[in-house]
């Protein structure tokens, strides 16, 4: 049922390119295709519900370093289809927005910009949504360390006033991972993110 | 009418009301985000028109821990126990969701006793959480006394868990691969005398709410959400059905052997406050009919696959006499369950909606990358477009109606 759909996509869609999938029929689609795809896959291919938009940091040195990833879920057919678009530009990333087609990418767009600093062209209200208005950095890219970096307090006249600052996490005690690499004596399972130890600074 | 500049705490609510340039005979109020309505840390920036809202900003974030960071940084059996704390109403059905997104990564067979006793702890955790949402929903509307019989059941509830996985709140009870032990002796007894005693509290229920004048005025044609809008926002669980679509995950993509159990998906016809009341009520009673069918023919075996030889440590017992078994130990503690390369995402019907697991792994004991699709984030965003144009004492009941917790929409 799903290489039958997968097939027919394909099809109908010749930009698509098919992706590695574990689970459920995937795409690989350029970004100039992304809208048109979405309304056709709204309009003619009864993919109903937009479940989710998310994106990866494939790695600071790795181009494309970003993808987005939209799971749609079709009830007639029951069964799940993921496209994943990759961003053109690595420093300045960006996507079209397909807020207008589906609703429910509002948020997830929102927080996909909030974690990774991708701009969605055309999205009427892109600010952050769980980090504060003025935060600086994005959380989810791979060269953001877990610990976190210190910032301003969010509260201008109360940083004044008591001189705070949103400072990083101490990781003392945990994550513990143990390297798969490397000598013996150094895979002990230990706190992964190294920043308060005695060999590495705290971070920025 | 003079000009009332904010009705508000704080410099951010004063900044976002200045920056929307509230007009001069509307008001901005801002609520929460530490309010008894809200469930939560939810914040609600609101333009008033006299009574009636204008337009509604809701503010996110408060209760945002950085889950899927973390989830980057440790092994899969370690992210257990954040699961639990994303929508804590429901730990055990968290739980299972996660455990079957990581198992559909490494194609592992479940045994059929470990199925079962999965979708029995999900059901339970669906009671708990319909019991909660019930009775803060009847709460919201001004009943109190449904409240505290809701309550009641959830402490018997509370108990079984406890029985069970060692804590009321925060179970952590699966591991990838299987569940952390088998149910104790005379467990399923004492659930199945729970399923007899709650249809009692259900008629009681049922006679202080479902006829009640008060409630239905309260809540009848209040919060409407049209079939087309649930689809369009990505709605999921009993607030999609509440709105005339038949979509559960249990039925359409039966996961731990639900297609053996016979139970139907109750559907609303108008999707305002009243259906998304009856159809959490009637979800209850299916779910009762559901755990007496697991708990009447429960199976035997075993409650972790063995042959996810890197992926479930061994029995204690084992690893205590066995050199094998003491370096597989060993290893799946330190470097986390051994996943093959791919990315999959796997939903299961949670009580508050479909909640999802999107996983890339490039192999090993840590994901690459874990994002969580909750449930109650996308309930919560059609809260812009549906709250304007009711009157503000409707707030509370539509929010009660929503039935979200916000660790889970944070995360």
């Amino acid at each position: 049922m799903d290489e039958e759909w997968a097939n027919l996509l394909e099809d109908r869609y010749d930009f698509l390119a098919p992706r590695n999938s574990r689970d459920c029929v995937a795409f690989d689609c350029p970004t100039d295709y992304l809208l048109e795809l979405c309304k056709s896959l709204r309009d003619k291919e009864g993919c109903d519900l937009l479940m989710d938009v998310t994106a990866v940091d494939w790695g600071e040195n790795a181009t494309p370093r970003f993808s987005t990833l939209y799971h749609f879920f079709s009830l007639a057919r029951k069964t799940y289809l993921r496209i994943a678009c990759d961003c053109q530009d690595d420093l300045q990333p960006s996507m079209p927005s397909v807020s207008k087609l589906y609703p429910a990418a509002d948020w997830h767009e929102r927080e996909v910009f909030d974690m990774f600093g991708i701009h969605f062209i055309g999205h009427p209200n892109l600010k952050r949504i769980l980090m504060w208005d003025d935060y600086p950095h994005f959380p989810l890219r791979k060269d953001f360390p877990l610990a976190g970096i210190e910032t301003e307090f969010p509260a201008a006249d109360v940083a004044e006033d008591t001189g705070v600052s949103v400072q990083a996490a101490p990781m003392m005690g945990g994550p513990f991972v143990a390297p798969a690499e490397g000598h013996v004596s150094k895979s002990e399972p230990r706190g992964k993110d190294q920043s308060w130890t005695e060999e590495c600074d705290k971070p920025r | 009418m003079s000009r009332i500049e904010e009705v508000s705490i704080g410099d951010a609510a004063s900044r976002s009301a200045a920056a929307d340039e509230t007009k001069p005979d509307r008001m901005a109020l801002n609520v929460g985000p530490s309010h008894p309505t809200t469930h939560g840390v939810l914040r609600l920036i609101m333009e008033l028109d006299g009574d009636v809202i204008t337009k509604c900003d809701p503010v996110i974030g408060y209760l945002h821990r950085g889950d899927e960071k973390i989830a980057e940084n440790m092994t899969y059996n370690q992210f257990v126990t954040f699961t639990d704390r994303l929508d804590y109403i429901s730990p055990l059905a968290n739980n299972v969701a996660y455990a079957l997104a990581v198992e559909s990564l490494a194609d592992i067979e479940i045994p059929e006793r470990c199925q079962a006793i999965r979708a029995l702890v999900c059901e339970l955790a669906r009671l708990s959480s319909h019991m909660l949402g019930l009775g803060v929903y009847a709460m919201d509307a001004g009943a109190w006394t449904p409240f505290f019989y809701a309550f009641t059941e959830r402490e018997k509830l509370y108990t079984l868990f406890e029985e069970l996985t060692g804590a009321r709140f925060t179970t952590s009870y699966t591991r990838i691969g299987g569940v952390v032990r088998d149910v104790p002796d005379g467990w399923l007894g004492r659930v199945s005398k729970f399923c007899d005693d709650l249809p009692n509290t259900l008629r009681d229920f049922d006679k202080l709410l479902t006829r009640n004048r008060i409630f239905l005025e309260r809540t009848e044609g209040i919060g409407v959400i049209s079939r087309e809008d649930a689809l369009a926002y990505g709605l999921t669980g009993p607030n999609l059905r509440a709105s005339g679509v038949d979509f559960d995950l249990r039925k359409d993509r039966p996961y731990c052997g639900y297609e053996k159990y016979d139970f139907e998906v109750p559907i609303g016809t108008t999707g305002d406050c009243y259906d998304r009341y009856l159809v959490r009520m009637e979800e209850v009673r299916q779910s009762v009919h559901i755990v007496r069918q697991i708990v009447d023919s429960f199976p035997d075996g075993l409650w972790y696959s063995e042959e996810a030889k890197k992926i479930f440590p061994p029995p204690k017992d084992k690893i205590l006499t066995s050199m094998e078994e003491l370096i597989q130990n060993f290893m799946i503690v330190t470097e986390g369950p051994q996943m093959p390369e791919g990315e999959v995402y796997f939903e299961a019907e949670n009580p508050k909606g479909a909640l999802g697991f999107f996983l890339v792994s490039k192999g090993g004991g840590v994901p690459y990358r874990l994002k969580i699709r909750a449930p109650s984030f996308c309930n919560l965003s059609i809260l812009e477009k549906m709250l304007p144009g009711h009157m503000l004492t409707d707030v509370t009941v539509i929010l009660g109606s929503l039935d979200f917790v916000m660790g889970e929409c944070d995360r």
